[in-house]
Parts: C-alpha cells; structure tokens; sequence
C-alpha cells in the first residue's frame, strides 16, 4: 500500500471547484454511462434473451398462423408482417429500459453515482443511449428471420436500413415513457406490469398484423390515430417500395411529441430522487 | 470560483441537522464539529440515525432542516463542489455487482474525468494497494463481504478526497478483515484525509477515532475523545471465577478491603465481579487471596461495552430501531 503512504491529500480548502456541470462533460458522462450498460450487457449476457429471441419466435408464429388467413400464403404475407413485427418487437424491448432502471436505482451503487461530482442526469441518459443497442439487435435479427423466410425487400437494401433507423429512433423515444414509470415505480415487477399494459393496446391495436377495414369502425378510429400505425406503414413503405411518405413524417413527429412530453417529466422525476 | 472558507480548520461542520421519515424523526438535531486531518467517530446502536446523518452530510438526502458544511461548502447550495471533497463508502457495498473489480474502478475514474489509460493505471494502482489484484477480472457475485469492502473502500479513493465518509465499514468482517481496514484507515489520516466513521463498537471508535460522538434516537447524547467518553462510561471491571465457591465470602472481604469497592456476586457461578478503578491494586488483591489460600478458575477483565455505554448515558441498553420506537410509542400513550 505504498501510493497512499506517499501521496499527500491535497487539502480541501486549497482546491479549485466549481459547482456546475458543463455540456460536454454532461455527455462525456452520459457516454461512459453508456459504456457502463454495454458492460453489463456482455456480462449478463442473458438479458439479451427477449431481443434475440423474441423477433426469432413471433416472426415465425405470427408468419405462419396469419399468413394463410390474411394474405392467402405465407410468402405474400412476408412484406405485411416482417415490419409489423419489427416494430412490435423493437419497442417492446424498449420496456427493458423502465425495469433496469428501477431496478439500477434500488442498487447500492446508485449511492455512489449520486456522490459522484457527475452530471445528476447521466445514468439515465446512459442507459438510453446503451438501449439503442439491444433495439439494433432485435431489428437486425427480424430482418435476417424474414429474409431466412423468404422476404426480399423490394425497397433494397437502403430501404431496410432506413427503417431500422427509424425504428430505433421511434422505439427510443417511446422508451421514455417506460423510464418515466421505470423512476416512478416502487419496483421493477410494477414497471413491466405497467408498460405491459400500455403497450399490448399500442402494439395490437394497430395496422402491424392485420389489414384495419376487418376491424369494427370504433376500433378503426384507434387504430388510425395510433402512432404505431404510423411507425408500421412508414416502415412498410420503405422495406417494400423504398418510399418515404407522409407516414413517416408522421412517426417522426409523434416520437418528437412523446420525447417533449415524457422526457421533461422522466427528467423532473428522476432529478427529484437523485 | 467561490469564496475563501472561513472556518477551513473545520472539515465537517453540521448544525441542527433533521431529517424525518413519516413519522419517525431519524435525526433529530445533530450537531458535529469535525477537526481537519483527524478521524471523527460516531457511535451509535442500530436506527441511531447514524447513516442518515452521513448521507445527507455527503448530499445524498436533503435535510429537512438545520445546515451542513464540508471545508465550509453548504451541502444543499454547493452539492457538486462538496461531492468533489468527498469520498462515501457506504454501509451496503456501493460497486457495480454486474462489473468485475477493474470494471468498477474504470467506470469511476473515468466519470471523475481520467482518461481512459490513466483510468486502467489507477484501477492497476488501487487494486494492488487492497490487495486485490488477483481477483481484478473476477465477477464481484464471488467477492468475499471483507474483499467487497476493499473495493468499495478503493473507489471512494479515485479522486483522492480529502474528506472520506465510512458508514460502518467493519461491520461483518471478521476480526483479521478488520484489523486489515484499521491500518488502511489509519493510513489514509497520515497522508492528511480527514475520515468520518460509523460504528456500533465501541472499541473501533476507541481504536481509530480522536473524537467520538455518541449518537441515539437520532440526537448527540454525549462527544469528546475516547477517554473523555471512558471516564463518563465508568471503569473496566474484574472479573474472578473461583474453584470453591465456598470462598466467595472471603474474597468479598478481601476485595472490599484492598479494592475499596463493593464486588457483585453471582454464587451459582461461583463468580465475583468487581469495578477496577486502578489496575495497580489488583496485583495486591491476587497476592491476597494467594495468602489466603483461594484459588482462582479463572480471571477476566470486562471493558465496557457499548451496551453499558448507552446504559450510562441514556438511561436504556442498546435496543433496535423498531423496539425503540415502540418504546417511545408506548411511553407517548401512557403520558396520554
């Protein structure tokens, strides 16, 4: 233990502080943060399950169980389901955003962080910016299992990219909403309850599976005003025509709304306990 | 940047502090006065409020009133210039439990603003110091509580603070474990930190602290140094185990004639205990009984203990938090 015997303290008077956080240490801190839920990603690997096995399984469950009904076979039904399931699955991993936060939260070294002279903000932002990550495995999977079932998209692949970048940027914008239960929950169990039911309406209620003039007229008004409907035609238009229509202007403004509503709130919470 | 500290002889200063939870005052007006460079302790049972006075003394809860002060920043206005003097090493491990020991120390260098490669060099450094090196890239899940203690102990040091907050930092180690983080913390004061401790046993306060606050029901019921404290408690006392409990009454005599004090008896044991003011006289008592022909079983010297600590200086023994409370519920009602 030779560097603590040699190294005076500098005194505490004899120091130069200040009592704000700058920008770009704000975002240094948020990278590292970042970098802190990558770690545990590849150390708890298992966390991983839900974004790689779900696109796997729904995309082969739903392909095959409404193929048939909805578009006569399987093949025809690829351009209509592989991005409903897209964007079903993508944002349902963005839950996982809520849980580990409360989760995090509860954690002993959560006290450290809060005695830390970092940005207050910083292990929330973190942590959104790790979850783009898993957002971008689980689309990544969902395209390879569509491709593996036979989907070739006629919008190429700069189509396909383009919507997996608008799904991640959806997707991350909706996952303020589930952080925003995620710092006001009592525990992780409520979090995913909550979020489960929020997004089981917002997902199922939509264009992903069916085609909406087979739903009843009332529903047929949710279905239209839900913006995941918008996210699902958008990135329809993109995978299947390269096209870029007023849907995805659509999705991008419902996302900016989310963020400017659930983001101040998310953050007003989170500052109060931290 | 911010005005010259007026009081920069004081590291800590708190005055009136209150923080309640519902309706159960934790801390009810604790008052601390912490020298520069010295080792403060703060004794106290269970739910003494002791972990809530150090968290909001390092800005992690608000004080419901009264003021805080490190090296004379206000804790509430200047949270983040005080979260730079500070190091908290809390009472549950506060380490990412996912990350390896290099991992958590990385983590932290790099958000108190180390670059990447001095970011690995002090985590090398620090590891090497707690002699933890060879369990650097181990997942802490198999750290031992004494191992988690280190590494908790070695990132509260990253930024080399120059006031460290340690919230019972022995309890549950073994006896070795803690010898080891005496001599750590007695290290730490030698390169000039200043260190502010809780803890339930009274011979670690004894052991490192100048200055000892003695804290219950969430008030400072008694402070001073070791001694001060000592001399207030009462002295050590002797304890005689005899091999013929037949010689009790004789070694009462002798005890009351050399000792000058009156021995308590517990006959069934054969035991008698008495107060021992001066440890000289005692060699005359054993060469008495020796002359009397009593033999001894066995003989002890009792310190206090921190039972008998609070029995002297608040009137009830160490009790936890939730039969305290009752306690008080209780008395309430029978005053109503």
């Amino acid at each position: 233990m030779t560097t603590i015997a040699t190294t005076p303290i500098t005194p505490g008077a004899a120091r130069s502080l200040k009592n704000r956080v700058s920008t770009s240490e704000t975002l240094s801190h948020t990278i590292t943060m970042a970098y802190r839920g990558l770690l545990k990603i590849k150390r708890t690997p298992e966390q991983l399950f839900d974004v790689t096995l779900q696109p796997i399984i729904f995309t082969v469950m739903f392909t095959y169980i409404f193929g048939g009904a909805i578009a006569g076979d399987v093949q025809s039904y690829l351009p209509i389901i592989i991005p409903g399931i897209l964007v079903q699955t993508v944002i349902s991993t963005s839950i996982v955003t809520g849980v580990q936060l409360r989760e995090d939260m509860d954690k002993g070294v959560f006290d450290r962080f809060r005695s830390l002279p970092i940005a207050r903000i910083a292990p929330l932002s973190g942590a959104l910016l790790a979850d783009t990550v898993r957002y971008l495995i689980a689309t990544t999977l969902t395209f390879v299992m569509g491709y593996l079932m036979g989907l070739r998209p006629e919008g190429g692949l700069g189509g396909v990219i383009g919507a997996a970048l608008l799904v991640i940027v959806c997707a991350w914008s909706l996952s303020w909403i589930f952080a925003f239960f995620g710092v006001i929950a009592r525990s992780a169990s409520s979090v995913q309850g909550i979020s489960m039911l929020i997004l089981f309406p917002l997902t199922f209620l939509s264009n992903a599976f069916v085609p909406v003039d087979t739903m009843p007229g009332w529903l047929q008004w949710f279905v239209d005003i839900n913006p995941v409907s918008y996210i699902v035609t958008a990135v329809r238009d993109l995978v299947n025509s390269g096209t870029i229509g007023a849907d995805f202007g659509w999705s991008l403004v419902g996302s900016a709304v989310v963020v400017a509503v659930f983001a101040p709130l998310t953050v007003k919470a989170y500052m109060r306990r931290a | 940047m911010h005005t010259i500290t007026r009081n920069g002889d004081w590291a800590v200063e708190a005055d009136g502090l209150v923080k309640v939870f519902g309706t159960n005052r934790a801390v009810d007006g604790v008052d601390l006065r912490v020298a520069t460079g010295t080792v403060y302790g703060v004794l106290g049972p269970n739910g003494a409020g002791k972990t809530t006075t150090i968290s909001m003394l390092a800005t992690l809860l608000r004080p419901d009133a009264g003021t805080g002060r490190i090296f004379g920043h206000d804790v509430q206005r200047e949270a983040q210039v005080v979260r730079q003097l500070i190091g908290v090493t809390g009472q549950y491990a506060s380490v990412d439990e996912t990350l390896s020991a290099t991992e958590n120390l990385v983590l932290f260098s790099r958000l108190l603003g180390l670059t990447h490669t001095a970011a690995k060099a002090k985590a090398a450094e620090l590891l090497e110091e707690f002699g933890l090196t060879d369990a650097a890239k181990r997942p802490l899940k198999k750290f031992s509580g004494g191992m988690r203690r280190r590494l908790d102990l070695a990132a509260s040091l990253i930024a080399q603070p120059p006031l460290i907050f340690l919230d019972e930092p022995t309890t549950g180690l073994d006896p070795r474990t803690r010898a080891q983080m005496w001599d750590t913390i007695r290290r730490l004061v030698a390169t000039g930190s200043t260190v502010l401790l809780t803890t339930q046993y009274l011979d670690e306060a004894d052991q490192l602290a100048d200055r000892i606050a003695v804290i219950d029901h969430g008030r400072v019921v008694a402070e001073g140094t070791a001694d001060e404290l000592k001399a207030s408690i009462g002295a050590s006392s002797l304890q005689l185990r005899l091999q013929d409990p037949r010689d009790l009454d004789d070694v009462r005599v002798a005890i009351e004639r050399v000792l000058r004090v009156t021995p308590t008896i517990s006959p069934e044991a054969g035991r008698i205990t008495a107060p021992m003011d001066d440890p000289d006289v005692v060699t005359e008592l054993l060469l008495t009984l020796r002359d009397e022909g009593v033999h001894l079983a066995e003989l002890s010297v009792q310190k206090p203990t921190l039972d008998e600590v609070f029995l002297t200086l608040t009137g009830h023994g160490v009790e936890d938090a939730a039969s305290a409370t009752e306690a008080e519920t209780e008395l309430e009602r029978s005053r109503a």
